[in-house]
Order: structure tokens, then sequence, then C-alpha cells
């Protein structure tokens, strides 16, 4: 099936096509909708306009594997035109692990690609009843037969999908097998990246889609060129200042711009003795030594072709890695170590099984928890020998046993590819101490510290973006030992928001009455979550890679440069205070909607163990505090008083409706906890 | 007789290992050469384009040389240190082989200008933005021979030569001069 729809007499959009896809699989018809330049100003665009999709359109009562769930590919704001790192995919839906919103990211070359073809965001709803791919090439836009491409991988499929089509410059994102199969954790992979978080590769499989190619040949267009382009320029100086001098006193991966340089970097001694083995249980203090770092070098510079960026970015995050006898593959990040460290191996065997998950489509963090969640379980006498016939009797071979019962949902992998949370309940037994490691029923990065740090209680307690790297950044994880260090780097820190940060900082001392838990103090603590969470809410309105921006202390993108960039290249007039209320206004709609699902105060807590030194009078008072300070009531729900400021009156008028709120100032109703 | 005359060779040296594929060449390029300037962007109007295939390590920035109306002969493939590259994976032209180089809405050939349109550029933007040293931008003088002159007769010689073949056109001298 193919449309073509001329385009005539519509105003001049800027920086975003303004037009969507709509596509129902259901009934296989194919829509190009312009969109309201309203609700551009409104949500600016990416995560914003995403979820105002999701509010007006999927009932709060959808089960995620329903054809009434929408899975929204949206592009940023920026992205596809030539500020540099604009390249994040949005992906939206309703999550089959946490139930509530997901909108997990990709960068890459997708979102720039949907640009140029002529459009800001693919929108799927219902579900094809075989195995199909969209194949979206400027206005013709096809449902295509993908039953050939069943079980295979997602580089794969990518690579099959450009070669049939002739298209090498086509932009591929696909699912592997754990998508088709509906596992929780299955992530949709593109390339170098991929949306891994909250399971959205779960639903494209539900939806019965492999895979979206996209190629563009159109145009972008940006309201005040001259403008624009000095700012630009001015980002791209600003990444050559950094790289000739990054922050002192920090750890490396803090230290310089981009996602953290894992691919790039051979002294692994501060994640391996920091960051927890196994099912996020063991710190290995004396782990990293000579040998060590010479043998994983040898196997780093050995498989590592090449450092490899995303579209119109200098940082090089990611790699080609060709394992011996494997299909090539590219990686990011922390995965590197999180399969090596899960099964308490080497990076060998890291880079080996990321080879095989990648081409599977599977979370690169919560997949191996899982995995040494199962084998704790086995080891505790939880899971015995009858669940697991044939497992091989050596770690790493369990490894690769267990990954592939998961993927396929055979035996035991049909309960673990739920997810920890998901999976202890089925398996009962007491398995349910052994997911420990979640927030919101979701995995998360193995980190167990000592003192509780009240800026990183609020963000793991409140975040829905579910992963830490997500909402922190913009302030420094801990104090730095002395003023003049201190001193140092508030002296060229422009980028807060408010010089009185600079002295919250200069003030927080390692140890003493101005230390964790106590100082940051509450409301500081507010303060500087707020804006930590706003950096990282514009940037995924904007589709600007957060290694560019909200994840770093000291980044090219900032509140100060963000509103004439949108100004100037969307034409949308925008200030400090405009842009502030926007990301607030996106924020408090993500929280809507999953206030609107049943999430509630009880479902904001950190991990039990994730500090050893816990407050619990002081956790709740921060709570309370920030829900304050956000607008929001003491069990998380907006105000009647915050959403009007908002203009989001109709999300008020639905509570009401609901009893989330009662018409009496808009306090809460009788609520069941969640 | 030509005389000894200095010309500038413009050259943009490109170093594919240290390519990462960011395509901001690309971006920057059809931003510049938009009219108005910058006033948007299209990847498949740049002058230059990254031709590149990951999984293959393939990185290879090419930029938009001479329009040709008719392809060559045959093709070429090259394989360097073990890597196969595209079929005319290094050549320049806007050619009828493939849909490189040509803007999109009208067919028309692309071809490279240094950035030398109004106000020229210290260096080609491409380099400029290449943060990664792939591109780098280099300067010299030559001693070139000016070029001589062609008359009417000339001009007219050199086309039929074109259109027919140097070969041919030489016969039929020769024929016309046998006749005479």
């Amino acid at each position: 099936m193919a449309v073509e729809i001329p385009e005539r007499g519509l105003k001049m959009r800027y920086a975003e096509t303004g037009f969507n896809l709509e596509i129902d699989l259901s009934r296989g018809n194919i829509e190009r909708v312009a969109t309201d330049p309203e609700l551009t100003k409104l949500h600016l665009g990416g995560l914003g306009t995403n979820a105002r999709i999701l509010w007006d359109r999927v009932p709060p009562d959808a089960d995620p594997f329903s054809p009434e769930n929408l899975l929204i590919f949206g592009t940023g704001l920026l992205c596809g035109t030539p500020a540099p790192g604009a390249n994040r995919t949005i992906v939206s839906t309703f999550s089959p692990q946490t139930q509530l919103m997901a909108f997990s990211m990709m960068g890459g070359f997708w979102a720039p690609e949907l640009k140029y073809a002529g459009y800001d965001k693919v929108i799927i709803r219902g579900k094809s009843p075989d195995l199909i791919y969209l194949w979206i090439h400027n206005d013709k836009v096809e449902i295509r037969d993908a039953s050939h491409l069943q079980g295979k991988g997602a580089l794969e499929t990518a690579e099959l999908i450009r070669q049939e089509l002739n298209e090498p410059k086509a932009q591929v994102a696909a699912i592997g097998l754990a998508g088709e199969n509906r596992v929780y954790f299955a992530s949709i992979e593109q390339g170098r990246s991929s949306a891994s978080r909250q399971g959205l590769g779960a639903v494209m499989g539900d939806k019965g889609l492999k895979a979206i190619a996209v190629r563009g040949t159109k145009d972008v267009n940006i309201a005040r060129p001259a403008e624009f382009m000095d700012l630009c320029n001015d980002v791209l100086k600003y990444i050559q200042f950094r790289e000739k001098n990054p922050i002192p006193g920090v750890i490396p991966i803090l230290a310089v711009l981009g996602s953290p340089q894992e691919m790039a970097i051979h002294d692994e001694a501060w994640h391996t003795q920091n960051f927890m083995w196994g099912n996020s249980r063991d710190r290995r203090k004396d782990f990293w030594n000579e040998e060590v770092e010479k043998k994983w070098t040898e196997t780093m510079e050995s498989m590592r072709t090449r450092l490899i960026s995303c579209y119109n970015c200098p940082l090089k995050c990611g790699a080609t890695i060709s394992v011996p006898g494997r299909p090539t593959y590219m990686m990011k990040c922390f995965s590197k170590l999180t399969y090596t460290m899960a099964a308490y191996s080497d990076l060998d065997f890291g880079f080996r099984i990321a080879q095989r998950a990648t081409e599977y489509g599977v979370d690169g963090y919560s997949t191996p928890q899982v995995m040494a969640f199962a084998l704790e379980l086995y080891e505790a006498g939880i899971l015995t020998d009858q669940d697991m016939p044939g497992m091989p009797s050596d770690t790493e071979g369990r490894f690769y046993w267990l990954l592939d019962k998961i993927v396929r949902r055979e035996g035991i992998g049909d309960v673990l590819a739920n997810g920890t949370y998901w999976a202890a309940r089925q398996i009962g037994k007491g398995a349910e101490a052994y997911a420990h490691n979640n927030i919101k029923k979701h995995e998360q990065l193995p980190l167990k510290l000592s003192m509780l740090n009240p800026v990183y209680f609020l963000m793991y307690a409140t975040g829905e973006k579910i992963n830490i790297t997500q909402i922190e950044g913009q302030y420094p994880q801990g104090p730095f030992p002395t003023m003049e260090e201190r001193e140092a780097f508030v002296k060229d820190w422009f980028q807060v928001p408010d010089d009185r940060f600079k002295q919250y900082f200069l003030d927080w001392e390692p140890r003493g009455e101005r230390a964790n838990p106590y100082y940051p103090t509450v409301e500081m603590s507010c303060e500087i979550v707020d804006w930590q969470e706003r950096m990282h809410y514009i940037d995924d309105a904007l589709g600007v890679c957060a290694g560019l921006s909200s994840f770093h202390m000291k980044p090219p993108y900032h509140m100060h440069n963000f509103p004439a960039l949108i100004s100037a290249g969307a034409g949308i007039e925008m200030d400090e205070s405009g842009l502030t209320q926007a990301a607030r206004r996106n924020r408090t709609l993500v929280r809507a909607i999953n206030i609107r699902r049943g999430m509630r105060r009880a479902d904001e807590k950190p991990p039990e163990d994730h500090w050893k030194k816990r407050f619990p009078e002081l956790e709740a008072e921060l709570l309370d505090a920030y829900y304050k300070f956000k607008g929001w009531d003491n069990q998380g729900i907006p105000t009647k008083g915050c959403l009007h400021e908002l203009g989001l009156d109709y999300v008020s008028e639905d509570f009401l409706q609901r009893g989330i709120l009662t018409n009496d100032k808009g306090a809460p109703a009788n609520e069941k906890p969640a | 007789m030509a005389e000894n005359k200095k010309r500038i060779i413009k050259t943009i040296k490109i170093d594919v290992d240290k390519c990462n594929g960011c395509r901001a060449c690309e971006v920057i390029c059809s931003a510049f050469h938009a009219a108005p300037k910058y006033s948007g962007n299209n990847p498949e109007r740049s002058r230059i384009r990254v031709i590149r295939d990951p999984l293959r390590d393939i990185y290879v920035p090419v930029y938009a040389g001479e329009y040709t109306a008719a392809e060559c002969m045959g093709r070429d493939k090259y394989t360097i240190d073990g890597k196969e590259y595209d079929e005319c994976g290094f050549c320049r032209a806007s050619c009828p082989s493939r849909g490189l180089f040509k803007e999109p809405d009208s067919g028309l050939p692309l071809k490279c200008d240094m950035c030398e349109d109004d106000p020229p550029q210290e260096k080609p933007l491409c380099v400029q933005w290449c943060l990664n040293d792939a591109l780098t931008y280099e300067e010299r003088e030559e001693e070139a021979e000016e070029e001589v002159k062609l008359d009417e007769m000339e001009t007219g010689l050199e086309s039929l030569a074109s259109k027919y073949g140097l070969q041919k056109v030489r016969d039929a001298v020769a024929r016309m001069s046998m006749k005479d």
C-alpha cells in the first residue's frame, strides 16, 4: 500500500516539518497529517508532543499489548537542523514492564532521516496480523511483508532491508527475536544506537512491526539562518574548548563531553571497583590490577575497529566491534561492562555475548541482571535443575543458555523474559528478595553506596525516565575535597541557571555539618533536582543528546543558549522563563499520564539497599518538599493550581472526573494505593 | 608562446582513518549552499557525501566533481587492506550511473566550489566542521603554463573531436586532403 499526498496551502514551518505519519496496522491505513503549530509552542516537540498524543489518545487503562496502545517514534524539534548532536529519536509508548509511560531514546541517524523524509513523528496504532516492516521514502510510504525477516537479528534485518530495497542510505530501526517474542526488556536497535529501556521493542513486536526503514531527501528549514548558525558555531567552539580542558577532580567519564567514553578508555578501575558484580551484589575493591588492564586492553585493541559517532556530532561515543568469528556490531557506553560484571567474567566474554544480545535486541542494563538473578535463584535452590534442563555448568555458558531461553521465551526463559520484578512474583518461594535492584518494577544500574545523597534520593525516587543517567548531570555528584578546587570549578561555570547553585557547591563538604545527607539542604536539593531534570526534559523535546548537554556539568548546550536556538531555529519566540515553563509543562504532563495509570508516592522509592545509611524521616521530608516545590500534592499528583498555571486544565478536568482530584481546590480524593 | 604563471592549488586532504562517520560535512555544506544561505539543510544537496558502511568499516568522504553525461565504459572496485570498497567508491563525478551529487528536485548536477562564493570562506566549511580532522585543507602555489587560447577554427575542430572522436576527425581531414 502506498500513498502520495501533495502539500499545499500550509504555512511554512521551521526546524520541524509540520507533518506526522499516522499508521494503523490493524487496517493497513497510512495517513500524512498536518500538525498544530500551537502544540509545538506548548510542548516544543519530541517527548513533549509524544506525551501530549499519549494523553489525548490512549485510554489510561490500555494494556501495553493492545491495539489501542500507540508506539510513537518522535524526532526532537532540532533534529535535522545543523545543531550539533541533535539527532535523538524519542520512542514513546506504554511499558509492559512498568505499566507506565515509556520514553526511551536513541541517537544515531534515524531521526534526521525522518525529518528529511518530511515527517516529525511516526505514530503506530493497531496490530498487524502478520509480521511487516515500514518503508518510508519521502512521500511514498509502504507497509511491506516481513515474514522472511522473522527471527532475524536486529542489525541483520537492517542490512537485509537495505539490500532488498537497494537503498544503502536508508536508516533502519529494527527489533530482534526478543522484540518479536515480547520480552519485557526488548530493545529497538538502530545501527550504533538503541532505545533499550522499558521494553519498547516488545510493544513493537506486539504490533507485528519488525522494522521501520526511512530515506529522505527534503529540506529542513531554519527561521533565522545567520543567527542560528552563529549559535551552532559557538557550540562547536565550546566542544573544542572542553576537549582541551577536561574538568579536573572528577571521574574520567564526567571530565570530558559525550556519552561516557567507554569505547575509548582502557582504565576501568572506577567502574569495576565501584559498581556491583553479579546480580548487583558484590563490590570488588581490589579487582583492577596491571594484569587485568593488560588483558582487557588487548581485547579492546584487537576487537575495536573504529570509534564512531551519531549524526552531526564530533564526539565518538560508540565503536565498531569485530569479535573473531562473529558478525560485526556496534557498541556504546556501559554495556561494555554489564555482561562482563554480571557474569564475573572478562571483557572478551562481554564483547562476545553483547554481539548476540544486540542481534536479539535486548537492553544491556536489564538483561545481564535478569540472568544473574536467575543464577542466584538457582544457587539458592529456588530454581532447580528441573527449571533449568540442560543448562551448562560454567557461568559463561549459563549466560548464553539463559539469553537464548529468554529471547525465545522457552521454559524458565518465559518467566525471566518479564524482568526480575514480575519473574520473582511468578516464581515465588522467596524469589522477591532477589529482585532487589528495581525502581518502578524496572532494573537499575548496579550501584550500591554508603551514605544517602539527598539529591540522588530525589532523582531516583521521582524519576520517570527510569534511568539515573537520564536525570543526573548538571550538578556534581559529590563535593570536591578542598575550597581551592571548588573555587576553580565554579569560576567558569556559566551554565548554571542562577549563581546561587555555585554557592551551594562551594559550601558542600565531604564531611561535617555541610555534608550528605543534610547538605545540600532539603530546599537546595529540590532546586538542584529540578534544574537537572529540567535540562533533560529540554533535551528530550529538542532531540539534543544529553552527552552534549544535560548529562554534563559544563556542557555546550545550557539554559542560556537553548532559548536563542529555539527562537532562531524554529521561529518560536522563547526566553529562559518560557523554556522553563515548557519543560515544566512536559514534565508535569508525563507525570499526569502516569498518575492516571495509578502511579503514586508508594512507587517512588529507590531500592532498599541502594544506600547502607538511610534516613526515613529525612527522606519523607525530601519527598514532601519536592512534591510541593513541583506543585504536586503529597501523593505526587499535580494540583489543580499547578495544572492551570501550565495550561493543562484539561488534565485537572480529567482528574476531577476520575476522582483523582476532588473539586475543592483540587485536593486528592480517596486514593487507593498503587 | 605560453608564459609561466603562478596559480593556487586548493586541496582537501581526506584521512579516512579519522572519519567518525558523523556527516557534519554534509550538514554544513548543504546549509551553506542553501538559498538564502543557511536557510535550510538537506544532505542530499551536499557537495560532499560520506560513503559509509559501518559494518564493513567503510567511511569515504567524496567531493562532487565534474558532471559527466555518459558513464564510464566499465566500473572500478578497489580492495585496500582487505576491505572491498563500493563500486566507483572514490569517484567524484555526477554521473548517470548513480544518484550521487544531483539536486534532489531538478536532478541538476552538484559540484564542490570549495566554498568560494560570496563571502569566500577561509577554509571550506566541511573542513571547519570536521573536528576529527578527517578533512584538512591545504593551499599551495604551483607554476602553471598559461593556457594557449584556441582560435575559432580550433574550437570548432575540438568540438567535432569531442563529438566524433579525434581519430574520425583526423581521418576526415586526411580524406579531404587527398581529394585536393
